[in-house]
């Protein structure tokens, strides 16, 4: 902790909380852009609840500080008690009243002014609530319960969404109804949201920032990609590990149903239904679905192989190796995870710094997201915006 | 038969009017310190609870013999209540407060610290909080409690005697009544009059089982 007084950075969350409670001990530091989605990820039990619960103040660790976005809600000096940070919290299970209806749910924290940023047929519609406005919570499912909620606290006009693992306490099916929403909601408002969750296919799915939590402590925090393609980290070392990265729309193959998407240093053909040229989509890429090979393949079934230089590698159990790449000739892309064994590394001669080529045999489109990706778009390598028709071969 | 119940009548409303009073002046000081014994995790709080609680144990008198002696015309204020309408008041209220703090405490601490956490974080101020949402969810608490705060008013009888006597029409209630009908040896009064307590005692708690039972269901 720094003795000089904190100040509170515009465009950045700055949290540092820090001190016992009872016998678990939380060391949490961390600072994220206030803007996207920030997903904090770590086991059960590792503090990730009681570091919302700080920043929303429903808990009090004396000598902590948060600072959201240019105001300071906690410092040594200043505790701001709840009621009166701009704040939108959604707990894990549903917490609507029961006394009043949906309706008055939703408007229980809505300023009384009536013109606000978020509007309230706005997120009735984002949230396709408009059919339960009369009813009573009690008769409302799981999912339709968590909806409410998102939506009151939207209707609060918060400068800072935070989620506590919403989906956990849901089943599948009411998860997967939810989950669409919320990538709406991060397509459409501008609001920074803080997403709790220790399920790594949601946040693969929207997050754009990751902060990585164990035993109280925070120990990692960065853009999803990179953390997810760090060796060093239990992410990239985990048996489904893989990465995430946002791409362009930038053609379709109508002959033979393939869309062309480009990311940093490569183009993707991907089997999928046709979408706007330009527009941005979300992909995951297995770590067991890319294999490396040192000169290209011809004569292959796989079509998205592409130039590749290795960076770095870590081994994995006994016999596999976790190889991290980079695409693009000069290996200056998006970075991407590989799963080999041992034994191709030894036979192939595999080294850190090698040029290869990355076969990629699955590519799965998770999300589309239309805003920009979090790469500056000067960084995209001659982006044709036009309709590109795309050659079947690879 | 006509002046006998002109007499029986005067009896019934001012017992009602003795408990109306009471349980009025109950919800209004018995919810804030409800809320406080549900809330505060100071040491205290529990004996606070207990000494709310001790009419529960004590026998009427020991409390009406102190009443008499604070409120008897030697008392600090001065101004004796004793044999008063506002002294049967003061009684009644010490007497059934346990009956309306508790009902009212279990629905605070029933409902746990996440309703107002929800709402704090819904920009409601601590006032907003309480009159928005606590109160309304605990209101089955508050049912309870003034079914039962104005039930036991209406049945207390050894405190109603030692500090309002038998004046009929300012402190002779139903309770003191019955007795006195026994005492003069009228039957006929003495039992329509405990018919009556014995019918109204079992819709009392009839009526309370129920709400219970409703709001159980309801928080299921």
């Amino acid at each position: 902790m720094r003795t000089a007084k904190r100040t509170a950075t515009p465009g950045r969350i700055d949290i540092t909380f820090t001190g016992n409670l009872g016998t678990f001990s939380l060391d949490a530091q961390f600072s994220a852009p206030a803007r996207g989605v920030t997903a904090v990820f770590g086991p059960s039990g590792c503090g990730k609840t009681t570091v919302a619960r700080c920043i929303a103040g429903l808990k009090h660790l004396a000598g902590g500080f948060c600072g959201i976005d240019g105001e300071v809600w906690q410092d040594d000096a200043t505790f701001r008690p709840p009621h009166l940070r701009q704040i939108g919290y959604v707990f894990q299970e549903a917490s609507l009243f029961p006394h009043l209806s949906v309706k008055r749910n939703l408007l229980f924290g809505a300023p009384k002014p009536v013109p606000a940023p978020i509007g309230f047929e706005e997120v009735v519609e984002l949230l396709g609530i408009a059919h339960l406005l009369t009813r009573t919570p009690s008769y409302l499912s799981g999912g339709e319960r968590q909806r409410v909620a998102i939506g009151r606290a939207l209707l609060s006009q918060p400068k800072l969404l935070v989620m506590d693992e919403p989906l956990a306490a849901l089943d599948r099916t009411a998860k997967s109804e939810i989950l669409p929403f919320l990538e709406r909601l991060h397509e459409t408002l501008a609001l920074p949201m803080i997403y709790i969750s220790h399920d790594m296919t949601e946040i693969e799915r929207f997050a754009d920032h990751l902060v990585l939590m164990e035993r109280g402590k925070v120990t990692a925090a960065g853009p999803l990609a990179a953390l997810q393609s760090n060796p060093a980290l239990p992410l990239a070392a985990s048996r489904d590990a893989a990465v995430s990265c946002d791409a362009v729309v930038s053609g379709y193959d109508g002959r033979y149903g393939l869309l062309a998407l480009r990311v940093t240093g490569a183009r993707m053909l991907v089997p999928a239904p046709p979408q706007t040229p330009g527009a941005r989509q979300r992909l995951r890429i297995a770590a067991s679905d890319v294999s490396l090979a040192r000169q290209a393949p011809h004569a292959s079934s796989i079509l998205n192989v592409f130039p590749a230089r290795i960076k770095s590698h870590a081994p994995l159990g006994q016999g596999e190796i976790t190889v991290v790449l980079a695409l693009g000739t000069g290996g200056s892309g998006t970075q991407i995870l590989a799963r080999i064994t041992r034994r191709s590394w030894d036979t192939l001669g595999l080294r850190d710094g090698l040029d290869v080529f990355a076969q990629v045999k699955g590519v799965s489109l998770v999300a589309a997201c239309n805003r920009p990706p979090e790469i500056p778009t000067e960084a995209l390598p001659s982006l044709d915006q036009g309709s590109e028709q795309v050659s079947a071969a690879a | 038969m006509d002046g006998l119940s002109a007499e029986l009548w005067q009896s019934v409303a001012l017992t009602i009017k003795l408990a109306s009073a009471t349980t009025v002046i109950l919800l209004i000081i018995g919810t804030p310190l409800a809320w406080w014994l549900a809330r505060s995790k100071a040491i205290w709080t529990e004996a606070v609870a207990t000494i709310v609680a001790l009419p529960l144990v004590l026998p009427p008198t020991v409390l009406g013999f102190y009443l008499l002696v604070l409120l008897g015309p030697n008392g600090p204020g001065g101004r004796t209540l004793a044999f008063t309408f506002e002294g049967l008041i003061t009684g009644s209220v010490l007497y059934s407060m346990p009956f309306v703090v508790q009902p009212i405490r279990n629905a605070f601490v029933a409902m746990g610290e996440r309703p107002l956490e929800i709402a704090a974080t819904l920009r409601a101020s601590p006032a907003r909080s309480f009159w928005a949402v606590a109160v309304p969810l605990a209101r089955p608490g508050f049912l309870t409690a003034g079914v039962l705060g104005f039930a036991h008013t209406i049945g207390e009888f050894g405190l109603v005697l030692m500090i309002g006597g038998n004046i009929p029409g300012r402190t002779r209630v139903l309770s003191v009544a019955i007795f006195d009908y026994v005492e003069a040896s009228r039957w006929r009064e003495a039992s329509l009059l405990a018919g009556s307590m014995v019918v109204f005692a079992f819709a009392v708690i009839l009526a309370v089982t129920l709400i219970d039972k409703r709001s159980a269901r309801a928080r299921a």
